[in-house]
């Protein structure tokens, strides 16, 4: 006999449940602290046999060193600047285009919007060639524009805000506005905006994540002594272009991860939201 | 909502939105036959001008591109050099090449080992993360944390515990009683780690993504089942899956997309043998070989000829997933 139960989402959990959960989150987190360890410890500790799993006094004189000798800093810098121009001309124009999809009626919608989407299936590896060509044409390899340009927009970032739009707008607004003779910018000004903000940082926020962390293009586009962003200079730094002890190699990586563990330990909320809201709908 | 009281509108009610109900024409004060002009040109070009931005980026930097190296796959290019008319020399140059098969079934294995686990024990976390928890804010961050460590950072970290030598990984297998593994020369182990590194950025976000599917599955449909008696695990199988069934598939599809570019995790992973995938390629996946004809050949042609196979592939994917999702809509 099988008493009755409740539904399967209002059980508490288990001791087990607890126990699980716990090994998944220090599998998630154990790599970043050991990444911590290994750049407070020299680079002969770091290749010896056991490794270490405390911390050790070592990581101000790797930080200095990986900051001075490699110029993680300029990598910060170009990645910081990438991954904004990127983030902010993405929301600009996804939800400009988003709120069209959604709201605005126009010749042709369905298919471009079929259109959009489609092009999300076409890997970079399709545009890197020719793309590598006209940059060096215009002696473009290592200048931040030439990663920035291709990514001003994204069908990923256009779907989202029209999935968004589609709910969160109510067409009566728009109207209410071009009844009152509004042109569209100041639709999109006060009444698209001002709607559509909570999407836009969820948006701003994964696109930037995924600016900071981009490697493919930068690291064609982008040379490790030249200009590099992060994860090409870590590029450099991994494939051995550099005799530079491991240590080192693993500081510049916490140099790259730590200013994105920071923005996910504060928003970390809100970005959970954004990735399952995003998701599930399409 | 601010809007301006500014009226300029001729009193025939704008043309394009769907009609809302009797527009009230009180806003009308007669204003220049140009204004009303601009006005109406205003809302037939607005939509155009604001999906323009995608497709102009689309176009300049995806399908130009993609065009431009079909034509380079069909000719023979050196970096900087001319190019000369080869027809599809470049693809049954890969036909023939061991290399090429090689980095296919490398694709391909690496993309199974990586995907299949990943996606199980997404599922499984998020059933998990979906019982009433203490501590479920902090548990949701920490399982999405290696989503926001870069590839380049993870497979950097993951290499020095996959280290043969000295390695933590080999360490605790010897303290279990394994020999250690060699996880870089050997292919098996060695498309075995690149996988774990896969796994380890993507399992928690996969999770997150079937989390917020479960909790949108009607709560009446568990108690339905439960009333008939079934298990937890029964509940699982033909209530949660069955449910989330399209969001499952839109994870396989993204994934095996994800899989089938892999480049950033065996290029670092195998250091300075990275491009060739490992001494003996045992880890050289499509983009690497890409990549390697491309910018240390330098054959761009035969390079683009791989890109366009992985455009083949993708397209095959998505048919699949076209068909799969009918017969889906036909069965439910």
């Amino acid at each position: 006999m099988k008493i009755k139960q409740t539904a399967g989402r209002q059980h508490h959990a288990g001791p087990l449940t607890y126990v699980l959960l716990g090994l998944a989150a220090l599998v998630s987190l154990f790599p970043l602290y050991w990444n911590l360890v290994a750049a407070s410890h020299t680079g002969e500790r770091v290749v010896e046999a056991p490794a270490p799993l405390l911390p050790g006094p070592h990581l101000l004189d790797n930080l200095t060193f990986a900051w001075n000798q490699v110029d993680m800093g300029e990598a910060l810098v170009n990645t910081t600047v990438v991954a904004g121009l990127v983030a902010a001309s993405t929301v600009l124009f996804s939800t400009l285009a988003g709120f069209a999809f959604a709201k605005l009626p126009f010749r042709g919608r369905n298919v471009l919007l079929a259109l959009v989407v489609a092009t999300m299936t076409i890997p970079p590896q399709l545009s890197v060639i020719p793309l590598y060509r006209i940059i060096t044409d215009l002696g473009w390899v290592d200048q931040l524009q030439s990663v920035v340009l291709p990514s001003l927009v994204a069908a990923f970032g256009v779907f989202f805000m029209r999935q968004y739009l589609l709910e969160a707008l109510p067409v009566e607004l728009v109207e209410a506005a071009r009844v009152d003779g509004a042109h569209s910018l100041r639709v999109i000004w006060h009444v698209v905006f001002p709607v559509a903000r909570p999407a836009m940082a969820v948006l701003g926020m994964l696109v930037f994540v995924q600016a900071w962390n981009d490697f493919f293009w930068p690291f064609i586009a982008l040379t490790p002594d030249g200009n590099p962003t992060l994860q090409v200079a870590l590029a450099g730094l991994g494939s051995g272009n550099h005799t530079i002890n491991q240590a080192i190699v693993l500081t510049g990586a916490l140099i790259s991860t730590v200013p994105l563990l920071l923005v996910f330990a504060l928003l970390g909320k809100h970005i959970v939201g954004g990735i399952t809201s995003g998701a599930v709908k399409s | 909502m601010a809007t301006s009281v500014r009226a300029a509108n001729d009193g025939t009610s704008p043309p394009d939105p769907p009609a809302p109900p009797s527009p009230p024409p009180a806003a009308a004060r007669r204003t220049g036959g140009w204004r009303s002009r601009l006005y109406r040109w205003d809302l037939k070009a607005t939509p155009y001008a604001f999906v323009a931005p995608f497709f102009l980026c689309f176009a300049a930097f995806g399908l130009f591109p993609l065009i431009y190296t079909g034509w380079l796959s069909l000719h023979r290019v050196e970096l900087g050099g001319e190019a000369q008319w080869r027809g599809f020399d470049n693809y049954t140059g890969l036909w023939d090449s061991d290399f090429f098969w090689n980095a296919l079934a490398n694709t391909f294995t690496i993309g199974v080992i990586s995907t299949v686990p990943q996606l199980l024990m997404a599922l499984g976390l998020a059933h998990l993360l979906n019982y009433r928890l203490r501590g479920r804010g902090f548990l949701r961050v920490a399982v999405l944390a290696p989503y926001a460590t870069s590839i380049a950072a993870a497979t950097l970290v993951f290499a020095q515990l996959f280290n043969s030598d000295y390695g933590l990984i080999n360490t605790v297998l010897g303290l279990v009683g394994f020999d250690p593994v060699d996880w870089e020369s050997s292919k098996w182990p060695a498309q075995i780690a690149i996988s774990v590194i896969v796994i380890w950025r993507w399992t928690g976000y996969n999770a997150l993504i079937y989390l917020a599917a479960m909790q949108a599955v009607p709560q009446e449909l568990y108690e339905a089942a439960s009333l008939d008696g079934a298990s937890r695990w029964r509940q699982f199988v033909s209530v949660t899956i069955p449910s989330i069934r399209p969001t499952i598939l839109f994870t396989v599809v993204v994934s095996t997309i994800g899989a089938t570019q892999l480049f950033g995790e065996p290029m670092l992973y195998g250091g300075s043998l990275g491009v060739s995938g490992g001494s003996g390629n045992q880890f050289q996946t499509l983009s690497l070989l890409m990549y390697e004809k491309g910018w240390v050949t330098g054959a761009l042609g035969q390079a683009s000829a791989i890109a366009w196979v992985m455009l083949l592939i993708l397209l095959l994917i998505g048919g699949v997933r076209l068909l799969v999702a009918r017969l889906n809509r036909e069965t439910t």
